[in-house]
C-alpha cells in the first residue's frame, strides 16, 4: 500500500516545496518593494549598485550587442537569398534587436554577471553573520542591501538595454556597409523609419522588468542561502537559473502583451 | 534587566534549547560557560531576535524582546560576534564607526573617524590599522576589531561571544580589563561568553553554566570554586571524566 502511494507522496512533497518557495519569494518581492518607499536610504551603496550594475556591464554588454548585430544581418542576408529578399537587412536587424535580442540578451548576461555576484556577495555575508551584524548595528539589511541592487537595477538595465540595440544595430550596419554592400544612408534610413515608438517602448520596458528580476533573484537566493561554502555555491547556481529562466519567461509574456494585436 | 524564562529553541532534530531561564540585572556582567555547542551563542541570538525561540519569553527591562521599535530596541545593544562578523567591503574604521556613519547617530565624517580611532586604540589597535580592508588582518586582530565595533556607540548593554579566544595572553589580558572597566565605570550591563576560566574571573559578577540546553548552575564567582555542582567542577577543573561526555 505505502509502495504505491510512494510517488503520490513524493509529487507532493515537491509541491509543497515548490509552493513555498514561491510563498517566500512573493513575500520578499513585496517587503523588497514596500521599503523602497520608506526611509532611511543608503545614497552611498545605491551609487556603488549604479557604478557596479550599470557602468561596468557595459563592455559585456556592447560586446555582446555587436557581434549579434553582425552575426544577424549575416543571416538574414544569407537566408533572405533564398527568396530575393537581400535588401531587408537594415529592417530585419533593426527590429530583431530592438524587440527581442537586445533585451534578452541583455537580460541574460546581466543574469549572468550580475545576479550571480549579488547572489554570492550577499550570502557570504549572510554565513559570515555580517546580515546579522547588519541587524544588531540598526541597519535593516533589506534597506541597506536589497532596495539599492534592486533600484540601480531598475534604472540602468534599460539604459543597458537601450545602448544594446543601438550597438547591436551598429554592428549590422558595419556588416552590411562594409561586408554586403549596402549604401550606408539607404541603411540607416531603412532602419530608423522601419522602427516604431512601440518597438523602442518594449524594448526598454522588457529591460526594467529583466533588470528587477535578475536583482531581485540575487538579493532573495543570497538572503536565503544555507551555512558554509557549499551553501554559497548553491544560492548562486540557484540564481542565475531562476533569473534566467524567469527573464525568458517575462520575455515571452512581455512580447505577448505589446505586439499580440 | 534581562530576562529570559523558559526559552525553547531545535534546529531541525537538534534541540538546542530546552528550557533556558536566566536573570542578568542591570549594570552587572554576566559569564555564561558551557561545553562547545550548547547553544550559548545561540542564547544570545536570541535575546536580539536574530533567532526567533520556539516558545518562553525574554524580556529586557520588561519590554519582550521582539515587540515595539526594533530600532530603539536594537540601538541599547552593541554584540561582538563569535567570528567577528566584519564588513569585508568596509575599510575598519568604517567598520567601528558603522552607527555613527548612518541612520539615527550619524556623525561628520571627521568626527566618526576619530571615534573610531579612539576605539581601536582601547583594544589595542595603532591607527594604522584603521584605514586597512578586515582581510588585511590577522585573526586576533579582526576579533579586536569586531569588539571596538560592538562598544564604539557606548551601547547600554553588551554581549561579548568569546572576546578572548584567538588573542595571545598580554592581549586578553586588555581585554578582560576593558570589559570590566566598561561595566564598573560606564555601567553597563554585559553577557560575556568564554571558555577562558581566566578571563571568566577576570570579568565576571556572575556566572551561568549552559549544559544540555538549561543552565546547570548560576551564582556569583565568588561560589564558583565551591559551588558542589559535578558539572561545574569539571568543567573547571577541565577533566575528561565527569557527568559531561567528552564527545558531543
Ligand atoms: N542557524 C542555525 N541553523 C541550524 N543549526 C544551528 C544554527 N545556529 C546554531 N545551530 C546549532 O545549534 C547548536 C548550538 O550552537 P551555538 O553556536 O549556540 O553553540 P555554542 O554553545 O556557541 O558553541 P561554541 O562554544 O562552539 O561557540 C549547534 O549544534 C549548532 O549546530
Ligand atoms: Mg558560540
Amino acid at each position: 500500500m505505502s509502495s504505491v502511494l510512494a510517488p503520490l507522496a513524493l509529487i507532493g512533497a515537491l509541491t509543497m516545496n515548490v509552493l513555498a518557495k514561491l510563498g517566500r519569494f512573493v513575500l520578499f518581492l513585496l517587503r523588497s518593494f514596500s521599503h523602497i518607499f520608506r526611509p532611511p536610504y543608503y545614497p552611498k551603496e545605491f551609487a556603488i549598485s549604479l557604478l557596479t550594475i550599470g557602468w561596468l556591464s557595459l563592455p559585456v554588454v556592447g560586446l555582446t550587442a555587436i557581434f549579434t548585430g553582425g552575426a544577424l544581418a549575416l543571416q538574414i542576408y544569407s537566408g533572405g537569398a533564398r527568396f530575393n529578399a537581400e535588401a531587408v537587412v537594415p529592417q530585419i536587424v533593426a527590429i530583431g534587436m530592438v524587440r527581442e535580442l537586445g533585451p534578452v540578451l541583455v537580460g541574460l548576461m546581466i543574469a549572468a554577471r550580475v545576479t550571480s555576484s549579488i547572489a554570492a556577495e550577499i550570502a557570504t555575508m549572510k554565513v559570515t553573520e555580517q546580515i546579522d551584524a547588519l541587524v544588531t548595528l540598526s541597519t535593516n539589511p533589506m534597506k541597506y542591501l536589497v532596495v539599492p541592487r534592486l533600484l540601480a537595477a531598475l534604472i540602468t538595465v534599460p539604459l543597458l538595454v537601450g545602448i544594446g540595440d543601438i550597438i547591436g544595430i551598429a554592428g549590422g550596419y558595419a556588416v552590411g556597409v562594409q561586408n554586403l554592400g549596402f549604401n550606408p544612408a539607404a541603411y540607416l534610413k531603412n532602419t530608423a523609419d522601419f522602427l516604431e515608438l512601440r518597438d523602442i517602448v518594449s524594448s526598454l520596458v522588457k529591460g526594467g522588468v529583466f533588470g528587477v528580476i535578475a536583482a531581485l533573484m540575487g538579493c532573495f537566493y543570497g538572503m536565503h542561502s544555507d551555512r558554509g561554502a557549499q551553501g554559497v555555491g548553491r544560492a548562486t547556481k540557484g540564481s542565475v537559473e531562476a533569473a534566467a529562466i524567469l527573464i525568458l519567461a517575462a520575455n515571452f509574456v512581455l512580447t505577448g502583451l505589446f505586439f499580440s494585436v | 534587566m534581562i530576562r529570559l524564562d523558559n526559552v525553547h529553541k531545535t534546529f531541525g532534530s537538534n534541540r538546542v534549547l530546552r528550557g533556558l531561564t536566566l536573570e542578568i540585572e542591570r549594570g552587572t556582567s554576566m559569564v555564561i560557560i558551557g561545553g562547545s555547542g550548547t547553544g550559548k551563542s545561540v542564547a544570545l541570538k536570541c535575546i536580539l531576535g536574530l533567532v526567533t525561540p520556539d516558545s518562553g519569553t525574554i524580556t529586557v527591562d520588561g519590554q519582550q524582546a521582539g515587540t515595539g521599535d526594533r530600532d530603539a530596541f536594537l540601538a541599547r545593544f552593541g554584540m561582538l560576534f563569535q567570528g567577528g562578523a566584519l564588513f569585508d567591503s568596509l575599510p575598519v574604521w568604517q567598520n567601528v564607526s558603522f552607527r555613527h556613519l548612518r541612520g539615527s547617530l550619524k556623525k561628520p565624517k571627521e568626527q566618526a573617524r576619530e571615534i573610531a580611532i579612539e576605539k581601536l586604540r582601547r583594544v589595542g589597535l595603532k591607527a594604522s590599522v584603521a584605514d586597512q580592508l578586515p582581510a588585511e588582518l590577522s585573526g586576533g586582530m579582526q576579533k579586536r576589531v569586531g569588539l571596538a565595533r560592538a562598544i564604539a556607540a557606548d551601547p547600554e548593554i553588551i554581549f561579548f561571544d568569546e572576546p578572548t579566544t584567538g588573542l595571545d595572553p598580554i592581549m586578553a589580558g586588555v581585554i578582560n580589563d576593558l570589559i570590566r572597566e566598561i561595566v564598573v565605570e560606564m555601567g553597563a550591563t554585559a553577557m560575556t561568553i568564554t571558555h577562558d576560566m581566566s578571563s571568566v574571573r577576570a570579568i565576571a559578577d556572575n556566572v551561568a553554566m549552559l549544559h544540555e540546553g538549561v543552565i546547570k548552575w548560576t551564582g556569583p564567582v565568588a561560589q564558583m570554586d565551591n559551588s558542589g555542582d559535578p558539572y561545574l567542577e569539571q568543567f573547571i577543573t577541565g577533566s575528561a571524566e565527569g557527568p559531561i561526555e567528552a564527545i558531543r
